[in-house]
C-alpha cells in the first residue's frame, strides 16, 4: 500500500450547501440523489462526500456516501444511498429530501480507494458496495471505453440490482437469494469460479461491501495470486 | 458555523444519557465494533509476530511475542472515536504502554511512524504517543484481539482517531519529522484529534 504515489489533489472545500435537482429510486431501499454544488471539484472515481444534517435544536448528524456519478459530470454530484433501517441520515434522505430540497455537504474526500485509469481491472461489489464501482465503470465509458474493467456484483434478488439498466456485458451478476424468474445467470455466493471468469486475475482489484462479503471476496482473489498490495477494499456494516 | 437547518430533519439516534458528552463533534455512538480496512486482513500468527522500535533511538529494541509478554500489562479502559463518524465508548483493551517499549530505545526525533504488516503507516508526534497516551495491545475486553481488528496486536492510541491506532503493528520508527503516513498521504489529517474535528487535509 505504501508505494502507492499520492496524486496531487486539491484539498477539499468547505461545507456547502446543495440543491437536489433529481431524486431516483434504483431498488426499494435505494435512491440516488443528483446534487447540484455551488463549488463543485472534479473528483476522483472511488471519493466520497461528507453530508451534514442540522435539526432546529442544533443538533447535528454527518455521514459519508460515495460519489456515483462520473466526474465528467460538472456542478454536480451522484450519492446513491441504501436505507438502514436504525440509520439516522439514510432515512431522513429516503423519507424526506425531494427534488429542490438543500442539504449541506462537504467534499470529495480520500484518495486510496480511487481508480486512476489502472487497466485491467477487476471490480467486486455486495449490494450497495456497488456504489462507488459504478462511478469507476461509468466514467471509464465515457473516457476509455477500451479499458479492460470488468464488474462482479452479488445482490440478493432481482429486485435489488441497483443501476440494472446500465449494466452492460463488463458486468457478471449473482443472486445470493431469489434470482428474476428466467435467469439462467449466476447463482449463489461469489466463489472462484465467478471470479475466474471475470478473467482479470492478475489485474488490480477494487472491492467493496460488507465486512464479511469483502473478506470472503478478498480471500478468492488472493488465492488467485494476486499480489495483496494490489487489492484495495472499502468496507461498511452492519457492524460485529 | 452556518446556520442552515435540514428541513424536516430530527435527532432519530441517541447515546446513552451518560455517555452523551463523551461523543466528539460529528460523531455518532456505535454499540458494535465496525470493521475497515483498506485492503486484505494479514494473517499474522502470535509466533510470527514481533515489536520493534527503530530508526533515531539509541538503542534499536526487538521483542518477541513471548518477550513482549514478559512486559508490564495494563488494562486500558477508553473511548474509540472512528473518523467515519462512529465512536464506541467504554471499551476496554490489554497491552503495554508506549513508555515502557520507548524507555530503554532512547529516542532522539520527535515524531514517529508505526508501521505494520501488510504494510500499513501512520505517523504520531512522540508527545502522543508517550505520558500514558498509548499502547500496544494483544486483548479487547478480555479476549484475544481479533484478526479483523488488527490481531496479534495493534498500537491504541485512543485520543486520536482510531486511523492512528494501526493494526497489525510492527514497529515505531523514531523520526526527527512528521512524515505522513498512509491515510495522511490519502486527504486525512496530519494529527486527528477528535475534539478538534481534525478529520482532512486542512482541518
Amino acid at each position: 500500500m505504501e508505494r502507492l504515489t499520492p496524486v496531487e489533489q486539491k484539498a477539499p472545500g468547505a461545507w456547502q450547501i446543495g440543491t437536489v435537482t433529481r431524486v431516483k429510486q434504483e431498488t426499494p431501499r435505494v435512491k440516488s440523489f443528483r446534487i447540484e454544488l455551488p463549488m463543485w471539484m472534479e473528483h476522483l472515481p472511488g471519493q466520497h462526500y461528507d453530508v451534514r444534517l442540522t435539526a432546529p435544536d442544533g443538533y447535528q448528524a454527518q455521514r459519508s456516501y460515495s460519489i456515483a456519478s462520473s466526474p465528467l459530470d460538472e456542478r454536480e454530484v451522484e450519492l446513491t444511498i441504501d436505507r438502514l433501517e436504525d440509520g439516522e441520515v439514510s432515512p431522513y434522505f429516503h423519507d424526506v429530501v425531494v427534488e429542490g430540497d438543500q442539504v449541506e455537504l462537504r467534499g470529495p474526500f480520500a484518495s486510496y480507494f480511487v481508480w486512476r485509469g489502472e487497466s485491467p481491472v477487476l471490480l467486486i461489489g455486495g449490494g450497495s458496495g456497488v456504489v462507488p464501482l459504478m462511478c469507476m465503470l461509468r466514467h471509464r465509458r465515457r473516457t476509455m471505453p477500451e479499458l479492460a474493467m470488468a464488474l462482479v456484483y452479488s445482490v440478493r434478488s432481482g429486485e435489488d440490482v441497483i443501476f440494472a439498466d446500465e449494466l452492460g456485458e463488463e458486468t457478471i451478476l449473482t443472486f445470493t437469494r431469489e434470482p428474476p424468474a428466467g435467469w439462467n445467470g449466476h447463482t449463489g455466493r461469489i466463489d472462484s469460479e465467478l471470479i475466474g471468469s471475470a478473467g482479470l486475475s492478475d489485474a488490480g482489484v477494487f472491492v467493496c461491501g460488507t465486512n464479511g462479503f469483502v473478506e470472503s471476496a478478498v480471500e478468492l482473489v488472493l488465492a488467485e495470486g494476486v499480489n495483496p498490495r494490489q487489492v484495495r477494499t472499502e468496507r461498511f456494516g452492519p457492524s460485529s | 458555523m452556518s446556520d442552515f437547518i435540514s428541513r424536516g430533519f430530527a435527532r432519530r439516534r441517541r447515546a446513552p444519557d451518560d455517555a452523551s458528552d463523551r461523543l466528539p463533534p460529528g460523531q455518532y455512538y456505535e454499540p458494535g465494533f465496525p470493521v475497515l480496512t483498506a485492503g486484505p486482513t494479514p494473517h499474522v500468527a502470535p509466533e510470527d509476530w514481533g515489536m520493534r522500535v527503530d530508526g533515531m533511538v539509541r538503542n534499536e529494541l526487538e521483542w518477541t511475542w513471548d518477550e513482549f509478554h514478559a512486559l508490564p500489562f495494563e488494562e486500558v479502559p477508553c473511548d474509540i472515536h472512528c473518523v467515519t463518524k462512529w465512536s464506541k465508548l467504554g471499551t476496554s483493551f490489554r497491552g503495554v504502554s508506549v513508555d515502557v517499549l520507548l524507555a530503554d530505545a532512547d529516542p532522539q526525533g520527535g515524531y514517529a511512524t508505526a508501521y505494520s504488516y501488510g504494510g500499513y503507516t501512520t505517523n504520531l508526534p512522540l508527545p502522543d504517543l508517550t505520558g500514558g497516551k498509548a499502547w500496544v495491545v494483544t486483548e479487547h475486553e478480555g479476549n484475544p484481539l481479533p484478526r479483523e481488528h488488527g490481531g496479534p496486536a495493534r498500537l491504541l492510541v485512543p485520543h486520536l482517531y482510531f486511523w492512528k491506532s494501526a493494526k497489525w503493528v510492527a514497529g515505531l520508527r523514531v523520526m526527527d519529522h512528521d512524515e505522513p503516513g498512509f491515510w495522511e498521504q490519502n486527504g486525512y489529517h496530519m494529527r486527528g484529534d477528535p475534539w478538534k474535528e481534525e478529520r482532512y487535509w486542512n482541518d
